[in-house]
């Protein structure tokens, strides 16, 4: 599984990937993170207010720093 | 009706008497007293301010939530001229703001093919004319100074985005924002509990980030009301002092603060019998401008365009502060 968090790199962006950490974690998961930084490449996902998550190139959420349970469910919906 | 409200909720009359009998009756001061003056104003504004972030930032966040990016870019993809610039200004006060947001919004917004003026009249609002500053304002200076505040900030906005629209600066954007095919993601969808959890988390993570700069921006002012001498303060930024506005605004544009830091030194600049027109240039130029959103833009527009828009934007707040200084 691959999960980028989209975002400058702010507050929220890292505790949005500690969130997505926790929720692998919680699964007994593996993921790979990818933190997308450049404007160039995360507005391509069509991001109008970070930070956004991207599981597996799906956008499944953004403008918002989603909670651990939400994530899982997100990823359980994924599958 | 309004001013009981404003005095009550807004300016906190009660909190201002609690304040003071426990500093009479407790700590045994005078508010006569130097000492007693300033620990009466440092306790009362920072719990006032501590409060008032709370209660605003839940509430505002509440409402704002209805008015995602995303609707806001869709309403705004098919206007045209001036009226596209008002309701983009109109737009910026709704939508909320986060500076670390303001580069996405832009390149998304203009990918979409809203015209780029209205863009800009979204972004210079957004900062500056936010509901939630725009209670403090009136709460901290009445209901009067929030409405100049508030009109002066959508003007400025406004004829803003109207300038960099009618020089057709578009081909001063990075060509990315336009060339790159962007997925349009749609709104989504929120439940009252999410709508609930977004307001607290706002609220939470604006009580996070600002309670430092008030306890700072505070005491600061309390040092401003009661131990600097207002002569010394009438020196450099007395209403007569023509390089008061100027001063007061070069200081602002690069600082990064929120306004809930800068209300306290304004309150106490004022007074001082600073002019109302500086102090209000000093919160604009605080608010509106940053180095590090300067810099953040500069990934998305050439220098040419950058340039233009802080030169505007400066030059606009000068000329609001140096008018509202000869009439006010």
């Amino acid at each position: 599984m691959n999960i980028k968090i989209l975002g400058g790199g702010c507050a929220n962006c890292e505790k949005l990937e500690a969130n997505a950490r926790e929720a692998i974690k919680q699964l007994g998961m593996e993921a790979e993170f990818e933190k997308v930084k450049d404007p160039k490449q995360y507005s391509l996902y069509g991001i109008l207010k970070t930070p956004g998550l991207v599981i597996d190139e799906k956008m499944v959420s953004y403008g918002r720093v989603t909670s651990v349970e939400d994530i899982i469910k997100l990823i359980q919906h994924q599958i | 009706m309004l001013a009981w409200f404003n005095d009550q909720f807004l300016k906190m009359q009660w909190l201002y008497d609690g304040v003071e009998w426990l500093v009479v009756n407790v700590f045994g001061l005078s508010l006569n007293d130097r000492i007693g003056a300033s620990i009466h104003f440092f306790i009362y504004d920072v719990i006032k301010i501590y409060i008032l972030l709370v209660v605003i930032v839940y509430g505002i966040s509440y409402i704002q939530s209805y008015y995602p990016p995303e609707r806001t870019r869709e309403a705004l993809k098919n206007v045209k001229g001036l009226f596209g610039n008002f309701l983009g200004a109109l737009f910026g006060t709704l939508t909320p703001f986060c500076s670390c947001s303001s580069i996405p919004l832009f390149i998304g917004f203009t990918n979409a093919g809203l015209p780029l003026g209205v863009t800009f009249s979204f972004l210079i609002c957004s900062p500056l004319v936010d509901i939630a500053s725009v209670l403090l304002i009136s709460s901290f200076f009445g209901v009067r100074i929030a409405t100049i505040y508030v009109l002066t900030g959508m003007t400025l906005a406004i004829v803003g985005g109207w300038v960099i629209g009618s020089l057709k600066m578009e081909k001063h954007v990075e060509p990315f924002v336009y060339n790159n095919v962007m997925v349009q993601l749609d709104e989504q969808k929120l439940t009252r509990k999410e709508r609930h959890q977004f307001s607290v988390e706002q609220a939470l993570d604006i009580f996070k980030k600002t309670w430092v700069y008030v306890i700072v921006g505070v005491a600061i002012g309390a040092g401003i009301h009661n131990w600097i001498p207002e002569q010394w303060i009438l020196l450099v930024l007395g209403q007569d002092k023509w390089y008061s506005v100027l001063l007061a605004t070069a200081v602002g544009i690069p600082m990064y603060a929120s306004l809930f830091g800068t209300l306290p030194i304004a309150i106490a600049l004022v007074a001082k019998g600073v002019g109302i027109g500086t102090v209000l240039a000093f919160m604009m130029s605080v608010t509106a401008l940053s180095l590090p959103s300067i810099i953040m833009l500069k990934n998305v527009v050439k220098t040419k365009l950058l340039i233009l828009f802080v030169t505007y934007v400066s030059l606009g707040i000068l000329l609001i502060g140096y008018v509202f200084n000869i009439f006010l």
